[in-house]
Parts: C-alpha cells; sequence; structure tokens
C-alpha cells in the first residue's frame, strides 16, 4: 500500500536515483543521457517551481511573518514582537475555539474511525451479497456537495418541521432539542453531520487494508481450528493496524481544518445568527481565524491563530510518520 | 441449530446495513424530493415521502432569482483551469524530480514533502494579502491561483514517472528524440492513468473549495457554486423548496463524476487517502 509508505516520503528518495550504468557513448552530460540534463530538468521543474514558490512558499512564510506584526483596520502595520501570541493567550475566543476543536476531534474522529471500520469489516464478509451496493450507498455523502449536504441537514435539524423533531415527537418526546438554536445541542448536530459525511470515506481506506491481508493467513488459522473472533484479533487487527493509525490521522487533521459545515450549518439560519452560533458554541478553529482576518480584519492577529493551526497539524503529521514508520510485525 | 444461529447472524448483519443505508440516503432523498415539492408542501407536517404537487417551479427560481447560471460557468472555468494547470505541472515537475540527475533535486524534493504538512488554512491570509496587491480579489483569476499547482500531485506524480523504464527514454534519445517530445510522446501517454486520478482530485476539490471564494469574491460575477449557493441560502432564509433545488443542481455533477470515474475515485483515495 502506497499509502502507508506516504508520509515516509524520505526514506522513498532514497532509491529513487537511477542506478548507474554504463554510459552510452552519447551522453555528455550526468546519467540519463540528455544534452543539457541540468537545464532540462528545470525547464520541467519550472513552472510547478514557480507557482510553488508564489502560492505555497512564500504565503507560508509571510504568515509565520504576518504574525509578528500589529495591524490595525485603518493605518499602517508595524513590527510587534509576540504580541499577537501574548493576546492569544489572554483571548477567551481563541480558547473556546480551541476547546470546540477539540470536542470535535474527540467525538469525531473515534465515530468515524470505529464505524467505518465496522463498516469495512461487514462489507469485507465473504457472504455478503451486493458489495458494490453497499459500497456506494455508504459512500454517496461523501461524493454530495458539502454546502448542499450542509444545509440539507440544517433543515432536517429545524425545531419545528425538520423531520429529526417530528420523528422524536412521534416517539414520545415532549420537548425534542432545539438543535442549531441550542447551545447546548447545536455542536452535536454539526458532529453528526461531519460523520455522516466521512464514514464512507473511511471505509474506503480500510477496504482497500483488509484487502491486502494475504488470504493464505486465515486459511492457515482456519486449519489450525482457530474461530472467527481469535482470527480477527489475531490477524485482521494486527495487520490491518498500519491503515488505523492511517485513518485517525486523516480524520484528526479533517477535524482540526473542518469549516464548511459548521459555517454553513450555524450562519443566516433561523435565529439569524452569526457563523459559529450560537454563543460560540460551534467556533471550531479555522472560524476562529475566518473571524478575526474577514470580520474584524485584523489580519496580523490572525496569522498569529493561524501559526497554532499549522503547529497543531505539524505535531499530528509528525507523530503519524514516527507511528506509522516502526516497523509493524507480522 | 448452529446452523439457525449463522442464519440470524447473516440477517441482522443485512438488518443493521439497511438501517444504516436508510441513514446515509435519507438527507439526499429528502434533498431531491424537496426540489420538486412546493414550499407549503415541503414545510408540511408530517412530511410527504413522495411530491404530491411535483413542480419544475424551483428551479426555474434558482436560475431566475439568483446568477445560479453564472455559478456553474464559472465553476466550470475554475475546476478546468486548476485541472489542466495541476496536471501539466506535476506531470512535468514528477518526471524532473524522477528521471533527471540534477543539482537542488533532493532539496527540491524535501520541500515539496514538507510542504504537505501545512494546511491551507494557515496560508490563506497572505494570499489574500497577495490577491490585493495583484489586484485579483474578486475576479476568477483571484478564485483560481492558489489552486493552480498541488504539491501533492507533483508528489504523486513522481512516484508514478519512477516506474517509467529508464531504457524506453535512453532508447528516444539514441533516436535522436527531442526532451519534448520523448516527454509527450513517451513519458505523458506511460503515466496517463495517474495523470487522469490527479485530473479528477483536482476536479473534485476545486469544485467543491467553499473557504476561499467565500473570502477572495464579495458579489456574484466570480462566485462559484458552493458559495453561491450559501449567499443566496442567506439572502432567501425560508425558501427552504428553492434551496434543495439549487443544493440538488451542485450535487448532480459530483454524481456524474462517481458514476463515470467511480473505479479511479475509490483507487485513488485507498491508495494516499486523497480527498482528505
Amino acid at each position: 500500500m502506497t499509502s502507508h509508505s506516504m508520509p515516509s516520503t524520505g526514506r522513498v528518495g532514497a532509491h529513487s536515483v537511477p542506478a548507474r550504468k554504463a554510459r552510452s557513448p552519447r551522453s555528455r552530460h550526468g546519467t540519463m543521457g540528455a544534452r543539457h540534463p541540468q537545464l532540462w530538468a528545470w525547464m520541467f521543474l519550472g513552472p510547478a517551481v514557480l507557482l510553488f514558490g508564489l502560492v505555497i512558499a512564500y504565503p507560508t512564510i509571510a504568515s509565520l511573518k504576518d504574525s509578528l506584526y500589529r495591524t490595525p483596520a485603518f493605518g499602517t502595520k508595524e513590527f510587534s514582537g509576540l504580541e499577537n501570541y501574548r493576546a492569544l493567550v489572554q483571548d477567551h475566543l481563541f480558547w473556546k475555539s480551541l476547546s470546540v476543536t477539540a470536542i470535535w476531534t474527540v467525538v469525531v474522529v473515534p465515530a468515524v474511525a470505529i464505524l467505518g471500520l465496522l463498516l469495512a469489516l461487514a462489507l469485507h464478509t465473504r457472504w455478503l451479497k451486493g458489495v458494490g451496493f453497499w459500497r456506494t450507498v455508504y459512500f454517496a455523502p461523501v461524493m454530495t456537495s458539502m454546502v448542499a449536504a450542509s444545509y440539507t441537514w440544517k433543515w432536517l435539524f429545524d425545531p419545528g418541521n425538520g423531520i429529526i423533531n417530528v420523528v422524536l415527537r412521534h416517539l414520545g418526546v415532549a420537548h425534542p432539542p432545539e438543535w442549531l438554536a441550542s447551545p447546548t445541542w447545536a455542536l452535536p448536530a454539526v458532529m453528526a453531520v461531519a460523520i455522516w459525511q466521512q464514514i464512507g470515506y473511511a471505509m474506503i481506506l480500510y477496504l482497500a487494508g483488509l484487502q491486502t491481508i494475504p488470504s493464505y493467513l486465515y486459511e492457515a488459522a482456519e486449519l489450525d481450528g482457530a474461530t472467527g473472533w481469535k482470527k480477527f484479533r489475531y490477524i485482521t487487527v494486527p495487520l490491518l493496524n498500519p491503515t488505523i493509525v492511517f485513518v485517525s490521522m486523516i480524520l484528526v487533521i479533517n477535524a482540526f481544518r473542518v469549516f464548511t459545515i459548521p459555517y454553513v450549518m450555524t450562519s443566516g439560519s433561523l435565529s439569524g445568527q452569526t457563523a459559529g452560533g450560537p454563543l460560540d458554541s460551534t467556533r471550531v478553529f479555522v472560524l476562529q481565524i475566518y473571524d478575526v482576518a474577514w470580520s474584524q480584519f485584523n489580519f496580523g492577529y490572525g496569522a498569529a491563530n493561524a501559526m497554532i493551526l499549522m503547529l497543531l497539524t505539524i505535531v499530528v503529521s509528525v507523530v503519524q510518520m514516527r507511528i506509522v514508520q516502526r516497523p509493524f510485525e507480522y | 441449530m448452529s446452523l439457525v444461529l449463522r442464519r440470524a447472524g447473516r440477517v441482522t448483519l443485512y438488518l443493521f446495513l439497511t438501517v444504516g443505508a436508510v441513514a446515509m440516503l435519507y438527507p439526499l432523498f429528502w434533498m431531491a424530493t424537496s426540489a420538486f415539492k412546493p414550499l407549503a408542501e415541503v414545510m408540511q407536517v408530517p412530511p410527504t415521502w413522495w411530491p404530491q404537487h411535483p413542480t419544475l417551479d424551483n428551479f426555474k427560481a434558482v436560475f431566475r432569482q439568483i446568477p445560479f447560471a453564472q455559478f456553474f460557468v464559472n465553476s466550470v472555468i475554475v475546476s478546468a483551469v486548476c485541472v489542466v494547470s495541476v496536471t501539466l505541472t506535476s506531470a512535468a515537475a514528477g518526471y524532473a524530480l524522477a528521471k533527471f540527475r540534477f543539482r537542488g533535486r533532493e532539496l527540491v524534493f524535501y520541500i515539496l514533502v514538507a510542504s504537505l504538512v501545512v494546511p491551507f488554512q494557515s496560508r490563506m491570509i497572505p494570499l489574500y494579502e497577495l490577491a490585493l496587491d495583484l489586484h485579483i480579489k474578486n475576479t476568477l483569476l483571484g478564485v483560481i491561483f492558489p489552486w493552480l499547482v498541488d504539491a501533492f500531485g507533483v508528489f504523486l506524480m513522481r512516484q508514478f514517472m519512477l516506474s517509467v523504464p529508464d531504457e524506453l527514454i535512453e532508447a528516444a534519445r539514441v533516436d535522436g528524440a527531442g526532451e519534448i517530445r520523448i516527454f509527450t510522446r513517451i513519458v505523458m501517454p506511460l503515466t496517463i492513468s495517474a495523470m487522469s486520478t490527479v485530473a479528477i482530485f483536482t476536479f473534485l476539490a476545486t469544485w467543491e473549495e467553499f473557504l476561499w471564494p467565500l473570502i477572495i469574491t464579495d458579489d456574484n460575477h466570480a462566485r462559484t457554486i458552493p458559495v453561491g449557493l450559501q449567499t443566496f441560502s442567506e439572502q432567501y432564509l425560508t425558501n427552504v423548496h428553492w434551496q434543495m433545488a439549487g443544493a440538488l443542481v451542485a450535487t448532480i455533477p459530483l454524481f456524474l463524476m462517481f458514476a463515470f470515474f467511480q473505479r479511479q475515485i475509490i483507487a485513488g483515495i485507498a491508495m494516499s487517502g486523497l480527498k482528505g
């Protein structure tokens, strides 16, 4: 599986050097026999490198620089050292958004990772009929426009006419939650949509992992009289472990970056509230950055917030590389 | 006895899968049916399963009251330009990294890989300032430019280019083929499946992108479908029936993509956790 070698790209690079071959008499420079290989390499690289510099490298560095400047909405910006970072520590909205994202990560990631795994195991069952059908059905939310799905759900969660409360009342719940209008229930409602949207994605990754487990291992275990549970515990789980780690890490990074679902579900909605409400209960971290930069037009402070997001993402990625690179014993 | 148990187990699994499938599909079903219902019927309690008075008025409204056609054209242009740019720059750069020896290759490769862990959201403020400086805010170019290159696309293409046999390239050189010709006539055809994977995922990502167009546009002429839908829903708060018609129109191209490229999409995700 390429997926597992992907993060450890440093090592992949090592064996990419083409094996030195006997040079053909025509080759003047370099191993590959191209005339002017340096020139041609940079010709092919050129467009990508120029664009990369403009839209990836420069903005990343500029973001760090911005975070060290005081940027009033009117007036000129001036260097202010770590002032923005000191302000972060005292900003209750920063801590609030960090805690919302933490809750999101702790709830959504395990929910998707576990439900996706159960689903993949079910679809991997030998006697199951219509695997392609089930797979397409569970994958459908992944392929749905996220904005469209978000406001479809917004109406399903409507306190009065929404199907969810209609069913709850039918089941005898006299006062079902107000969902998106309630500071307690808005976040669970929004997280439910994120779970709904990602299960099919996790399922696909797990199914790919399951297919790499050689069937002779199961056959050998059966000859030794292993039961279904034992096969699962001693073959499937250990061999699927790298995939589980990989899926979890992708989901964690997705959780850090989530924006569309909470923004669409909570902005301009029934009570005319601003995104992230009510009472900032759904203010995920990217919403915090968005709000600081484009509602308050404070780019320096917004950049400081963005640096925290970058730091968190890098930490998770490094942890992922550490875990996945560790050899898994068969 | 054990046969009975086994059968019970199987029935239970199908039961669970069916319940889950209903939960997965119900919102889509509700979206699709509401798009054909008049407002009164959408708001009716208990809801109707099937439109009692099916109508196409919602779709007419979507295209008349809001410039949905404009959003659609914008989305097509944005996605098309990004697909072409990302696919070609990734293929060319991937080829250079895999098949040429040159000074700085390791450095370029490491910077590329390192950039993969930097989320877009942490560099969007300078990108916005850049758009202001270049006077491309609220233009299609402004919507497009952050997505013209994709480090992961370059990385992916490099991995695939490694599998192109050196002998083929050498042989073509011996025959006197130019470097451009070798790339377009030999290397690109051999890696067309990888290129199409990059193209498909670039399309899906740019078609779905929401945050950046939300930031960079402030009126309808440069808005893409996701942002257009959102601003429209804020404008017509309670017109659920219109919103659902718009939502359906926005989703159909994605479903068509899936219908045509199901195999590549599934394989692409399985391979590397694309569409993250």
